[in-house]
């Protein structure tokens, strides 16, 4: 590889796609934690059509995702022109809306991952607990959230992988702004247009051990038997 | 049996047949509305002739072209793009011709936005977002660079830069009104008047002209310089001209 491409290599990319990775995958944790238990737990009316609505952003084309998020929250929707007006805020061009769109991509993953293990969960072990005394929240804590860990955990990693690899609907919102909102996919986009083969390839090789990386973290959760 | 191979077989060549005529046109994507209109005049007056059109950036159409894209005619909105071209034997040099000229604006959204009249608007903290094409792929982008550079406010207006696929992304993101200003051609504005305002018009840049040349590698070498003579005919020239486009 050529020095010259170790000088100008910019790692800025690369940072900001973990960033908003982590971020991500934080949020569709805590939301396909909860989603994930309602399904598995609850008899919610309309649970089938909703648990389909969340689990769309896994099939739909990125487009239709990242002009679902300007049409919602654009400058010229209510809810960014209230944002605007009140805040001086918007997503749009903005990591911050990249973050919305790999939260979205990644939410499936957990939530299929985190319902499945919960439904899998020995409800006499719960009751169980509740028999000694146990709050809730405790049981929820103490008992469920062990047994249904491995299971949550593999629906993670591969979220992680998923919202590190968005594109799309990240560049419709967030735009490829170097140093800013630019991720390392878009970079890999950007130098591919200029014919900067060399950048491409490295960034792309670098992109991918990541996300191997993950993929075996998470096959080994996947593959250990919940108890 | 043996009728029914025949038929398959010739049923089998039609595309090779159909596509013996066909021309792909590579163009950069402030021609989309002009070439569309262009290319049922160039196909009347030459019969069984078929265009196919591949619109973005010129840098990005240049690099299909150097992977090896089956193309027959590039045209470019700079003339940047087409030595690039030249210099790496992708085009056949003396067939280029330059058949138009456009000139850059600074445009604003026409709702909801702060007027801009003048490079020096840009600076104000009212004007958040500017929309630009990518430098290293997009022409538009380049005259851009050059129009700011020349008035010193690259550096200063860097923060606020968004920078878009092609011309018409930088149109787009005006009209919807998510960047206060951005720089496309006049040709561009004209289309979304509506829309976007034209605040000036932009200088400090290299001339803005359109050259397109036959593709090295192109099967349709003989039709591929057909259109490009057609482009400087009266009929594409005043198509042209009348979408806004100036005479090279």
């Amino acid at each position: 590889m050529p020095s010259e491409l170790w000088t100008q290599f910019d790692a800025a990319p690369l940072a900001l796609t973990l960033r908003i990775a982590v971020v991500a995958t934080l949020l569709a944790l805590v939301l396909g934690m909860a989603l994930g238990w309602v399904f598995a737990r609850t008899r919610l009316p309309g649970r089938g059509l909703l648990e389909a609505i969340c689990m769309l952003p896994l099939v739909l084309p990125p487009t239709v995702l990242g002009y679902g998020i300007l049409v919602l929250m654009g400058r010229r929707s209510a809810l960014g022109a209230w944002l605007r007006e009140h805040f001086d805020y918007t997503v749009i061009f903005n990591w911050h809306g990249a973050v919305i769109a790999s939260t979205l991509v990644a939410l499936p993953l957990v939530l299929k991952g985190a319902s499945s293990a919960f439904a899998q969960v020995d409800r006499n072990l719960e009751a169980a607990a509740r028999t000694l005394r146990q709050s809730r929240w405790s049981c929820f804590v103490r008992v469920t959230l062990p047994l249904a860990w491995p299971g949550i955990l593999a629906g993670t990693l591969l979220a992680f992988a998923r919202a590190m690899g968005e594109f799309g609907a990240s560049l419709m919102v967030a735009g490829s702004i170097p140093g800013q909102t630019q991720t390392a996919s878009m970079a890999i986009y950007d130098a591919v247009q200029a014919g900067r083969d060399d950048l491409a390839l490295m960034l792309s090789l670098i992109v991918s051990a990541v996300s191997v990386a993950v993929l075996v973290l998470s096959n080994r959760y996947l593959q250990r038997p919940t108890p | 049996m043996k009728r029914r191979l025949l038929l398959s077989l010739a049923l089998a060549s039609l595309p090779l047949l159909a596509s013996a005529q066909q021309l792909t046109v590579s163009a950069a994507a402030s021609l989309t509305d002009a070439f569309k209109e262009i290319a049922p005049r160039f196909e009347a007056a030459r019969p069984g002739a078929t265009l196919r059109f591949n619109f973005a950036a010129s840098g990005v159409l240049l690099q299909q072209i150097a992977q090896g894209a089956p193309v027959d005619v590039f045209a470019s909105a700079d003339q940047e793009t087409m030595n690039r071209g030249a210099d790496q034997k992708l085009i056949a040099a003396n067939t280029r011709r330059d058949f138009a000229a456009n000139s850059l604006v600074l445009i604003s959204p026409v709702q909801g936005a702060p007027a801009v009249a003048a490079l020096a608007d840009l600076n104000r903290p009212d004007v958040k977002r500017i929309a630009v094409g990518k430098v290293a792929s997009v022409p538009v982008g380049r005259y851009t660079q050059q129009a700011l550079e020349s008035a010193q406010l690259w550096g200063a207006l860097g923060p606020k830069l968004v920078f878009a696929d092609n011309v018409r992304q930088v149109l787009d993101y005006v009209s919807r009104g998510e960047v206060e200003a951005g720089f496309v051609y006049r040709t561009d504005a004209e289309l979304l008047k509506d829309k976007v305002r034209i605040g000036m018009t932009v200088g400090g840049h290299a001339p803005v002209t359109y050259p397109a040349a036959v593709v090295a590698d192109s099967k349709q070498a003989a039709l591929a310089r057909d259109f490009v003579a057609f482009l400087g005919g009266a009929e594409a020239q005043a198509i042209l001209a009348r979408y806004g486009f100036g005479k090279p």
